[in-house]
């Protein structure tokens, strides 16, 4: 009986170390034209006008889509059709302006705005693609990735 | 013969491959809105290019492989069209300012007030950071509760205008901030303001 409410505690401690963090949110949709997903653990979610964009989400637009995110440092980034962008890592410091913010444009076509994170420190805001990574010591660029046969 | 013929097709689909680059890749560096120009520094396979002129644009073929070149400015709009025309609105930020020692606005600052909330009215899911400050009379616990009720206070006016209160995000930085440095205990109206961020 005793051990039984041991193991029961150590059950219900492990589940609370287990618990799942609260993803802060980085950002979110403004614009959502054609078809567009956020893909976050498996889930395949709608990029509605105002949906959140977490840090690990993979927004995803189709032959017709295209999206546009504001991000809480005031960084901008759209998407043109057929694009793959991974949010790979978003903190951002209100009161400081410090953090990091790194994305993987998979394939297609992404314009930046950079934000407050890039005029902190301008080694705060990194773009990667298969081929290269952008260091951004600001503000705006455009960056198209891709296989030419795709 | 028919392995001679296998041959050919072989040669012919392997200088294909060659002529064709493995990638297409396109970085370009845009001018600023304002007429500036930022920097960008594009990195592949060891190579480092630096882009610091409007419409200067590095090519990446396969990694290691860069070439430099600018492209003009309709190129631009030809490659990137889709994704430049889903750019979503600026932020934009507005100064409101307090009367002293209250959270009552100045009465430039009330008409101010009905162009932020145009401003509002015509953005997508918009968010609104309202984040108040004070000049440096006073104690700093006091100056912190009169920073955020001035927050408030301009949250209120929003709210009663029809723009959704879980729209609007709040802060009180009491004295740390000035927009204008003053030693303590001067009395300063510039600083006694409410920043608002719309985006």
């Amino acid at each position: 009986m005793h051990r039984m409410m041991i193991l029961s505690l150590v059950v219900v401690v492990a589940a609370l170390g287990a618990a799942p963090v609260v993803a802060q949110e980085a950002g979110h949709v403004k614009v959502a034209k054609g078809a567009v997903q956020i893909e976050r653990g498996g889930q395949k979610l709608p990029a509605t006008l105002g949906a959140a964009v977490q840090a690990g989400d993979v927004v995803a637009t189709g032959p017709d889509g295209s999206v546009g995110i504001t991000f809480l440092d005031n960084s901008l980034l759209s998407a043109g059709p057929n694009s793959v962008l991974v949010i790979d890592r978003f903190a951002f410091d209100s009161t400081t302006h410090q953090g990091s913010f790194e994305s993987s444009l998979q394939k297609g076509t992404l314009a930046v705005v950079s934000g407050k994170l890039a005029k902190q420190s301008p080694d705060a805001m990194k773009v990667k693609t298969p081929a290269a990574v952008l260091g951004v010591r600001g503000t705006e660029f455009l960056v198209r990735t891709g296989d030419p046969k795709n | 013969m028919a392995s001679r013929a296998a041959l050919v097709v072989l040669a012919v689909l392997l200088l294909v491959g060659c002529a064709k680059p493995m990638r297409d890749d396109l970085y370009v560096l845009m001018p600023d809105k304002d007429g500036k120009t930022g920097v960008l520094s594009v990195e592949s396979g060891g190579q480092q290019t630096v882009l610091d002129q409007p419409y200067a644009a590095a090519r990446v073929t396969e990694p290691g492989r860069v070439a430099a070149a600018p492209i003009t400015e309709q190129e631009t709009r030809k490659a990137f069209g889709a994704a430049l025309d889903a750019q979503p609105p600026r932020p934009i930020s507005f100064v409101l300012y307090f009367l002293e020692a209250r959270d009552e606005l100045t009465p430039d600052s009330q008409l101010l007030l009905g162009r932020i909330v145009d401003e509002i009215a015509r953005r997508p899911a918009p968010e609104i950071l309202v984040i108040g400050h004070t000049d440096r009379v006073g104690a700093v616990p006091y100056n912190d509760a009169l920073s955020l009720r001035r927050a408030e206070r301009v949250r209120d006016e929003l709210v009663k205008v029809g723009i959704a209160a879980n729209r609007i995000r709040l802060a009180g930085r009491g004295e740390r901030e000035p927009l204008v440095p003053t030693p303590d205990e001067v009395p300063e109206p510039r600083n006694r303001r409410v920043e608002i961020t719309v985006r």
